[in-house]
């Protein structure tokens, strides 16, 4: 695929999921020159994954609202837009070059303009124990089902809370893998916050599916509620699970597999390493960058559409990228064009649509404190191993924010580059500090965001004005 | 630590991890095949010398590094299987060089 990679597109989408395939769609349509960079074999992003290849035979396994995604897929593919998949970015720059790596060859890309649709990750879980061997995320079982058509060994345990817990557990019972049991650690005060949003919620497209798959998935598993303290002990690996619950019941499971899962919160690093502004969103705790109704971020001629704009899920990701589609084709074609290539009511209708579930699903699932800011030796920085006791000890030394951080103890400093505990450092520095996790800031994120070889780098094209920049004379 | 479901036919590809031989649906990462095979654990940590297997499957924990045709510290999640792919497990501290 690399040789097919031009030195200058009008557009490239960065991320193959729903908004990146909408936006690449309809730019492409409009007689804009379109790349789209992906990470991932085929296309789908981490939603449809696999749509395109999954070994699982039969297609009631993954649910309708999986095999809704080939739409979306086929209208991408039928377009003139170009997929690159199996492609890293690992670099964008505020004059939009970018730096990608295919097949162990970097290459700097230019463009008019930019949508980032990276999406989102799932949100840290700190509970002792979550470093070994045989804990994973919900997300990583969901893959492994949809991609390689693999079922984890029981006894399977699933603990958190959020909508994908319940999915997960659906499908998995779908292709004929037990779940032995299901920690809920939602904590039974959402509920009151979540409330006065239900109304919204039950018009909302959620309601009637999210409710089917509860009840069936209820009706086979065993669904221990109000968890609030969760840990996975083994010896080299998980063996069991330890959980309290509210009412002061303290039990012990065996597990094979721990799966674990607190929502997700959007996928920043790219975004940040550009430096484009966010803001912490108290509602779903987490970072989210500064967007206007089209996406556009504070640096000229870059988007953000999808969830890594803020979490929306995938139907409403698919219509937000298709705004930033028409914002770009207005800025690069003008009006008429933009209007020619969508109606930005109908889409902005449909938007509004998709996130009227939301609010109460955000107040609902939103992760207990406990679960978000750990305590003692529980590890927050997973890759150098450092404790939420370490960090609270720095912050005591005076260390004020999560850049400090690092320089004190490591934290953030290993490959995954803070994405498994940027979050908890600045939730427990706010704590320890009594400001505003908005006050505390995030890590100071920089290219390249994900690794390449020294190699790639050295061997990147040069011309003569950057051979210059860097012979003395 | 996983199986297979009933699933399309697929050619069968075999890699080595630390010198024995796994099978592998091709199309598969080297994480899943790994984890199909029921090797769980893919390195210890450079820190403490623990155990580590696969987090996420997306690329975003670098928990799966493995050394992938003797090029160390690569995503198994993020690299497709080959045949004949050599895989090593990366145990303690970090090699600088590999």
């Amino acid at each position: 695929m690399t040789d097919q990679i031009a030195p200058h597109y009008d557009v490239v989408v960065v991320g193959g999921g729903p908004a990146g395939l909408a936006a690449a769609t309809l730019t492409a349509r409009a007689g804009l020159k379109t790349a789209l960079f992906d990470e991932q074999p085929g296309p789908g992003g981490q939603i449809y994954r696999a749509i395109t290849q999954t070994p699982l035979q039969s297609r009631s396994v993954l649910g309708g609202d999986y095999w809704r995604g080939q739409i979306l897929v086929d209208d991408f593919l039928a377009s003139k837009a170009a997929y690159v998949p199996n492609t890293t970015v690992w670099s964008v720059s505020r004059n939009r070059e970018i730096g990608v790596s295919s097949a162990g060859k970097a290459r700097m890309v230019t463009a008019q303009r930019i949508i980032l649709a990276t999406g989102a990750q799932e949100r840290p879980f700190p509970v002792p124990g979550w470093t070994l061997p045989g804990v994973m995320t919900a997300g990583a079982a969901q893959i492994l089902l949809k991609s390689f058509g693999l079922a984890p060994q029981r006894p399977v345990v699933l603990a958190g809370c959020g909508p994908l817990l319940w999915l997960l557990a659906w499908q998995m019972q779908n292709a004929g893998a037990v779940v032995d049991a299901i920690l809920d650690t939602t904590p039974r005060a959402n509920w009151m916050r979540a409330l006065p949003h239900l109304p919204a919620f039950l018009t909302s497209p959620y309601f009637l599916k999210g409710l089917k798959l509860m009840l069936g998935v209820r009706r086979r598993v065993r669904v221990i509620s109000e968890v609030v303290d969760l840990a996975a002990e083994g010896d080299g690996r998980v063996e069991a699970v330890t959980y309290s619950t509210a009412s002061g019941r303290i039990a012990r499971l065996p597990a094979e597999t721990l799966l674990l899962h607190q929502g997700v919160t959007p996928n920043v690093n790219l975004a940040m390493s550009i430096g484009i502004p966010h803001r912490w969103s108290d509602e779903q705790a987490c970072w989210e960058p500064e967007l206007d109704a089209d996406g556009n971020t504070a640096i000229e001629g870059i988007m953000i559409a999808g969830d890594g704009g803020g979490i929306i899920g995938a139907r409403a990701a698919e219509e937000r990228g298709r705004l930033a589609a028409l914002g770009t084709i207005r800025a690069l074609k003008g009006q008429t064009a933009a209007a020619g290539a969508g109606d930005a009511e109908l889409i902005r209708h449909r938007l509004r649509r998709q996130i009227s579930g939301r609010a109460f699903l955000d107040r609902l699932y939103r992760p207990a404190a406990q679960f978000r800011r750990p305590r003692g030796d529980t590890i927050v920085c997973r890759c150098e191993e450092v404790t939420a006791r370490q960090v609270m000890t720095t912050a005591a030394l005076g260390c004020t924010g999560p850049n400090q951080m690092k320089a004190f103890s490591r934290c953030g400093m290993g490959p995954c580059q803070g994405r498994l505990c940027g979050l908890t450092v600045t939730e427990l520095l706010a704590e320890a500090h009594g400001i505003t996790p908005e006050r505390v800031g995030y890590y100071r994120l920089r290219a390249p965001i994900k690794p390449i070889t020294l190699g790639e780098l050295a061997q990147l094209p040069t011309d003569d004005a950057a051979m210059k920049a860097v012979i003395r004379t | 630590m996983f199986h297979r479901l009933p699933s399309a036919a697929a050619e069968i590809v075999t890699i080595s991890v630390d010198g024995r031989p796994v099978a592998a649906r091709k199309g598969d990462s080297v994480a899943a095949a790994m984890l199909a095979a029921g090797i769980v654990q893919n390195r210890t940590t450079p820190v403490s010398a623990a155990p580590r297997g696969p987090y996420c499957m997306m690329g975003v924990c670098f928990e799966c590094l493995v050394m992938i045709d003797g090029i160390g510290s690569r995503q198994g999640c993020m690299t497709l299987v080959a045949d004949g792919m050599v895989v090593e497990t990366q145990l303690g501290k970090r090699e600088p060089g590999r």
